[in-house]
């Protein structure tokens, strides 16, 4: 295995909420705490004692850090305090900067691809156009699949008139500034991340 | 008539899959004489999964020009948000900006492109708390004109309502209030163990098959106590738990058919308001068992 022992310390200043990682002290309560447990190839006390370790690829190309609901339960519990939710999404954030997540793996496409482009494309979430684009993004067939698949439930939400017919959405009136501002947090993100 | 500033958040947009809860909490608060001001022009909180796209700043940002719309809009008067997502990314914005210089610093960067700033102050909360905090039971219960005799509900907390904030003064393994309120309409707060268990949150639209192995164990554990319906303070929870049953038959095999609505859908009902000043007939696992109660 390879070790990176500049990676650990970049981890700690550059990826959020990172330098919190040198706290854990391996206990596992939030292991054993995720809802989706038992799907995280490495739980979070695991990812944190890899990047202590230095294993860089072990820990950016797995698709564990994909696997948080976002529940939280882990932030409540740890008995050294740390914004483990927090760690955790940082962590797939700069494993998906950095070029090493699986661009195929689904949360990763969804959220990097489809979900944020569609609310800084208006300034609002588009829900009707955030299920069509996540259905149709593996090609045509796949998204009729899919479409049908939960045609009931789609068919319910336009019924009781909680999915809108036109999945078209216009943007905020200020959008304009909006899209500016949104701009200069990427280029300054950008900026720290690269650890300038 | 008490005066809030108000994040509706996109879900509850017209059209859009929690709108059965914006209007609902609208009738709750017309009968409580609670006015919602709406930020004009506001933008989405980034939501719990803007964290891969957006990192830290972008994402801080659009909390932070929806707080300085409010300033501008509204002075410093509370930013009351009703979907758990909104309210949670808001607060935690609001802690960061409050509490680190940098972060402070860099969002006004970024904000003074939009010819904004925000240098912190605006206190942010759910409306459950506005509820609790500043009319109190007393005044929820005095309220009802139909008590909701002999209903059994479970009343299902879920993850963001809960943590990492939480409802004030409440615990994180086992908050009351919910309970509290179902009681406070007449109905029975039905024992529920799986209360604050997650329903798969987002990851409910990528990881489809997990997540409903969640919601599955939720509904399940709720007819197990007997419960007619399930009740909720969140949007994700309510669509999760609601929308994917047929899914969730078609999955496991189960037959799940339990409505599951929002507290305000209840506390409506239970004030003598309409089936549709409820709400309940967007429900998309149709709420009848409520029927004898409007
Ligand atoms: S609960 Fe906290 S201290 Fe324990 S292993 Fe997890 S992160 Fe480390
Ligand atoms: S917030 Fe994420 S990492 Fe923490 S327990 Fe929940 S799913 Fe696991």
């Amino acid at each position: 295995m390879a070790y990176d022992l500049s990676f650990a310390q970049d981890v700690y200043k550059n990826s959020e909420m990172g330098h919190w990682i040198k706290m854990c002290k391996q206990c596992g309560v939030c292991a054993g705490s995720c809802p989706f447990g038992p799907h995280w190839e490495y739980s979070p006390r695991q990812l944190f004692q890899l990047v202590r370790a230095g294993k860089k690829e072990e820990v950016l190309k797995s698709h564990s850090m994909w696997m948080c609901t976002s529940c939280y339960n882990c932030i409540v519990r740890c008995p050294r305090s740390l914004p483990i939710t927090h760690i955790v999404h940082g962590l797939a954030r700069y494993a998906s900067v950095k070029g090493y997540a699986d661009p195929n793996q689904i949360t990763n496409r969804f959220a990097t691809q489809i979900f944020w482009p569609n609310i800084v494309g208006t300034g609002r979430v588009g829900e009707a156009m955030l299920t069509m684009r996540l259905y149709f993004a593996d090609g045509l067939g796949a998204g009729i699949k899919r479409g049908l698949e939960m045609k009931d439930s789609a068919l319910g939400m336009l019924m009781t008139k909680r999915l809108n017919p036109i999945p078209l959405r216009g943007k905020i009136k200020g959008y304009a500034g909006f899209a500016a501002m949104i701009a200069k947090a990427q280029e300054l993100e950008a900026k720290r991340e690269a650890g300038a | 008539m008490k005066e809030y500033t108000f994040f509706p958040g996109c879900s509850s947009e017209k059209n859009a899959s929690a709108a059965n809860m914006e209007h609902s909490v609208q009738a709750m608060c017309k009968i409580l004489g609670i006015q919602l001001n709406e930020i004009d022009d506001w933008n989405c909180c980034s939501a719990s999964i803007g964290y891969a796209g957006g990192g830290q700043l972008p994402r801080l940002s659009m909390s932070a020009r929806n707080f300085a719309l409010a300033q501008q809009q509204r002075g410093m008067t509370d930013l009351v948000a009703t979907c758990a997502a909104c309210w949670l990314a808001m607060r935690e914005a609001a802690e960061r900006i409050e509490h680190e210089p940098e972060v402070r610093a860099d969002v006004n960067v970024a904000l003074k492109e939009a010819n904004l700033s925000y240098e912190g102050g605006i206190k942010t909360r759910h409306l459950v708390e506005v509820l609790i905090e500043d009319f109190g039971w007393d005044a929820l219960r005095a309220k009802v004109k139909k008590p909701l005799t002999g209903l059994k509900v479970a009343g299902y907390v879920g993850c963001q309502t809960n943590r990492p904030f939480g409802i004030a003064g409440e615990s994180f393994e086992n908050p009351l209030y919910l309970d509290k309120m179902i009681e406070a309409t007449g109905a029975t707060a039905v024992p529920y163990p799986k209360k604050v268990a997650c329903c798969g949150g987002a990851l409910m639209f990528t990881e489809v098959e997990k997540s409903c192995a969640l919601v599955r164990d939720l509904l399940q554990c709720a007819v197990d106590n007997g419960a007619e319906v399930i009740v909720t303070p969140c949007p994700v929870c309510q669509l999760n738990v609601e929308v994917y049953q047929g899914k969730i038959n078609q999955l496991f095999g189960t037959n799940f058919n339990i409505p599951v609505v929002y507290y305000s859908q209840l506390f409506v009902l239970s004030w003598g308001g309409s089936w549709e000043d409820a709400a309940l007939n967007q429900q998309v696992v149709p709420a009848e068992v409520l029927r004898r109660f409007a």
